[in-house]
């Protein structure tokens, strides 16, 4: 029989583990609830994802943004095997995500003290993703101008580009204001590779071209047709959440 | 402000694997049960939807059905020598939440631990003497393989786990695991097909004089109605598994097998979205009084009970026992105590070959899909000649071929750049990986107690792990990793890497949810936390379900013993418990 709340129920249902840790003080919290005697049926489903629509920055300043669009055209170049990082979306992907939950964090373990820790303890700085950007961005851009003739990244040759990512990545760059060079490298790198390799849906991945790179069909569901041809390749194109590519509407 | 609610037969804390094995037991016995879960409610059709439940990013790498360290993380250090720091994410481990637990997103590799496992400390003693065991802390559960058979069959016909058995009442069978202990019939169901990956790996291993069998898996081979009536579907090999809760009723967890039926019932109810913060106690701290748990608008409440079941996981379990003062926290410098000792994981580590002529598809695969050889698991070896106890299943079980976080390379590949793409497209369909899966025996210094600087955001101690593989484990993976070189290089491809396991867990990389001990089961109440009915020695109408009663972990996953220990406890409680209720199953 009952299914009742103990309070109002919300929507959003997939992020109370969210909403529940923000508790007294949050507008709307996910309330509690009860449930007996039936399975409630009543529709308090997780929510589809939003696709992301292209059009202005909700995060990055106009320089950030070609920043790290030169940045991501570098780790993901653009060849005869796919379109670059900066054509597939890849800063619009990261954008959209430092301004959602991930950019600040809202999941983690933020109480402090903070102390340095060990390499087996994993990140320990007060820092979020979105503050690292931003302050990395910025030391990024003065190192290169301090050593580069005044030059931003994006004003750099690709080759330089490289080579300065490649210092970056070994960590034998100081940066100015203690960005930790190898840290910001490789939140870059992660982020970047997301952007990339993530469901379109979410901005990057454009037209699933680091899908039809791979050969990975994407959000299919059902292979028992393919499971015993061995060695044999998978003849179906990739589709996205929200659909095969012919389906999009953009 | 506390709100005190009508009083119920028993209360349990989590609805999880456990939570749901006992409610269903105990209601069936006619108890007025209430479960108190902190995450959501889920279920198939709303929450694991067949349109989006295929997103890498959200579920994956963002891992949206994972109790977030916001709610409450863990502090970690390798030693007593360092100060444990938060993990600030999950990352070796990731804990479940909400309705189903971590049951929802597992693989569903599902195994039965074996009579030489339970009765470690003896057999080892008797076979290699007590000098080979001194440096670890290795003890007997207090049950017998034959003991546990009939509990490990009733989770498996639960859950329509599909394998072949290798033992069936002393009678090898071909094609099953020679190794196991006699079991009373075969699996429900067959098992799974086979993709090219594990079906190599099968060739190769018997060419070497192993013996490959295939995982027994809760990815179902083929349609099933369980013995409660609810019916599951046949796996599609979607590779969204781990991590990923199943849209096609295909992987067994408390939605496919258990809640259909619960969640009719008058005498059951649960409670979303509430956190369980303590069990209370009387005045004597010999008997418990019921639950205090607050909801999502901080409302706290008492939910009084006649027994309260912990069911929150292993390591909720442990904390919670140690914040509600039920028995001593285990201290590493007198030895004294129990609750946190005997704080076990795996000790994993893997191969990867690289072929240049061969097409595996990689996304074509399930949580559970592939094959085993367990000639190095266990004692299923002789050790005689060796320096070390313990060992390893070696598995080729590939689970999927999401791009974000599945994308082997060769050594020496850079991490991005033209090359990096090349190598990438190379290897992504043609490389085959496998691992080994080891044991993890307990040592007086690796434990759980609380910690002393960080809290969660009620302002309680944070549970603190202390933990390091010991030296016996890094000399037995290292073994088993020759081992597996042997086999990498049968495989004749381009070239091949063998990932050895090295002291320092890093708690940063996704290793195993195998977290066991802290409350162990055992035969007596100075070394264990729980009786062999996992009744708390201390507080009587106290059980605590979970891996947290492992008193080691062997070389398997843990859940198929997780499920066993769930029914053994039932059925003691429903038959012996309730006649003479708030009394020791045992004396101590
Ligand atoms: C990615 C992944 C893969 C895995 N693969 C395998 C596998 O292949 N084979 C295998 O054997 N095992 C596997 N496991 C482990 C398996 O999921 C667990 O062993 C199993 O789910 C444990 O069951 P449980 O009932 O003890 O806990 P859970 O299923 O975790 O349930 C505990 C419940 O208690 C709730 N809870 C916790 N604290 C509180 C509190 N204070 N108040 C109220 N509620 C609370 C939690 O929200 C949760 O719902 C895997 C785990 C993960 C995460
Ligand atoms: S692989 Fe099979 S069991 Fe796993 S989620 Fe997909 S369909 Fe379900």
């Amino acid at each position: 029989m009952e299914t009742h709340c103990l309070k109002r129920p919300t929507r959003r249902q997939f992020l109370s583990s969210v909403a529940f840790t923000i508790l007294a003080g949050s507008a709307a919290p996910v309330m509690a609830r009860s449930i007996s005697g039936s399975l409630p049926w009543e529709a308090r489903s997780a929510d589809p994802p939003v696709q992301v629509k292209p059009g202005g920055w909700l995060f990055f300043t106009p320089e950030e943004a070609q920043t790290m669009e030169a940045v991501a055209d570098r780790l993901v170049p653009a060849d005869d095997l796919s379109l670059g990082g900066k054509d597939a979306g890849c800063v619009l992907y990261l954008d959209r995500q430092l301004v959602g939950s991930y950019g600040t964090s809202s999941r983690l373990y933020t109480k402090g003290p903070f102390m340095p820790g060990l390499a087996t303890q994993g990140y320990q700085a007060p820092d979020t993703p979105a503050q690292r950007y931003r302050s990395g961005i910025a030391a990024l851009n003065a190192f290169t101008r301090e050593t580069k003739g005044g030059k931003r990244f994006a004003e750099l040759a690709p080759t330089d580009q490289d080579a300065v990512l490649k210092d970056l990545e070994a960590g034998k760059i100081t940066l100015p204001n203690k960005v930790d060079a190898k840290s910001f490298f490789n939140l870059m790198l992660a982020n970047v590779m997301e952007g990339f390799f993530a469901d379109p849906i979410y901005g990057g991945n454009k037209d699933m071209a680091s899908w039809k790179m791979l050969g990975f069909p994407g959000a299919r569901y059902d292979y028992r047709d393919h499971v015993s041809k061995h060695n044999q390749p998978y003849p179906l194109p990739p589709v996205s959440i929200a659909g095969s590519m012919e389906w999009m509407t953009r | 402000m506390t709100t005190i609610l009508p009083r119920k037969d028993v209360v349990i804390v989590g609805l999880g694997w456990t939570g749901a094995i006992l409610a269903h037991e105990l209601t069936e016995g006619g108890l007025d049960v209430v479960a108190i879960e902190r995450g959501p409610w889920r279920d198939t059709a709303t929450d694991f939807n067949i349109g989006y439940a295929q997103d890498e990013l959200r579920y994956g790498i963002r891992r949206d059905l994972f109790l977030q360290p916001a709610v409450e993380a863990m502090t970690m250090r390798n030693s007593t020598s360092q100060t444990a720091l938060p993990m600030r994410d999950y990352g070796s481990f990731l804990p479940g939440n909400g309705v189903g637990g971590a049951g929802v997103h597992w693989n569903g590799h599902t195994w039965r631990f074996w009579d030489s496992d339970f009765q470690i400390a003896d057999h080892l003693r008797d076979r290699y003497g007590a000098g080979r065991i001194q440096d670890l802390q290795l003890q007997n559960w207090g049950v017998t393989g034959a003991e546990m058979e009939k509990s490990f069959d009733r989770f498996e016909y639960l859950a329509g786990i599909s394998g072949k058995a290798g033992n069936i009442s002393g009678q090898i069978q071909e094609g099953g695991n020679p190794f196991e202990d006699p079991r009373a019939r075969d699996y429900p169901l067959p098992p799974m097909q086979m993709t090219y990956a594990p079906t190599l790996f099968a060739e190769v291993t018997r060419s070497l004089n192993l013996h490959p069998f295939p995982t027994p898996s809760a990815n179902l081979s083929k349609d099933y109605i369980n013995p409660l009536g609810i019916a599951m579907g046949q796996c599609t090999m979607c590779g969204f598994c781990e991590r990923f809760g199943c849209a096609n009723y295909s992987k067994s967890s408390a939605q496919t097998t258990i809640l259909p039926v619960l969640m009719k019932k008058k005498n059951f109810e649960v409670r979303t979205d509430s956190e369980v913060l303590h069990v209370d106690l009387d005045a004597s701290k010999k008997h418990a009084r019921g639950v205090t748990y607050v909801n999502t608008s901080g409302e706290e409440f008492f939910q009084p009970a006649d027994m309260v079941l912990l069911c929150a996981y292993g390591l909720h379990n442990v904390r919670l026992m140690m914040l509600s003062g039920i028995g001593q926290i285990y201290d590493p410098n007198t030895g004294e105590g129990t609750i946190g000792r005997n704080y076990c994981y795996q000790t994993n580590a893997g191969a990867q070959v690289f072929f240049d002529d061969k097409n595996f598809n990689p996304f074509i695969a399930a949580g559970a899909l592939g094959q085993t050889v367990d000639d190095y698991n266990g004692d299923a070896f002789d050790h005689g000649p060796l320096d070390f106890v313990g060992g390893a299943g070696i598995n080729c079980i590939p689970s999927n071929g999401r791009p974000i976080q599945t994308r082997p390379t060769p050594p020496g590949t850079p991490r991005w750049g033209s090359d990096w793409k090349k190598a990438t497209v190379k290897s992504y369909k043609s490389t085959l990986g496998f691992s080994s899966q080891g044991s993890s025996y307990p040592t007086r210094g690796n434990y759980l107690d609380l910690d002393p600087t960080y809290t969660d955001r009620f302002g309680r101690p944070l549970l603190r792990f202390t933990f390091d593989f010991p030296d016996n484990d890094i000399r037995m993976s290292n073994w088993v990793s020759d081992r597996m070189e042997d086999i990498a290089k049968a495989f004749g491809g381009r070239q091949y890497t063998n990932t050895r396991r090295k002291k320092g867990w890093d708690s940063v990389p996704y290793q195993s949810t195998h977290n066991t001990g802290g409350a162990i089961m055992g035969t007596d109440p100075k070394t264990s936390a729980v009786n062999k009915y996992l009744q708390s020695w201390d507080v009587a109408n106290v059980f605590v379900i979970g891996a947290s009663a492992f008193a080691h972990n062997a070389g398997k996953n843990p859940t198929g013993t997780v499920g066993a220990l769930a029914f053994h406890a039932a059925d003691v409680i429903r038959q012996q418990y309730l006649r003479n209720p708030g009394q020791p199953l045992v004396s101590a």
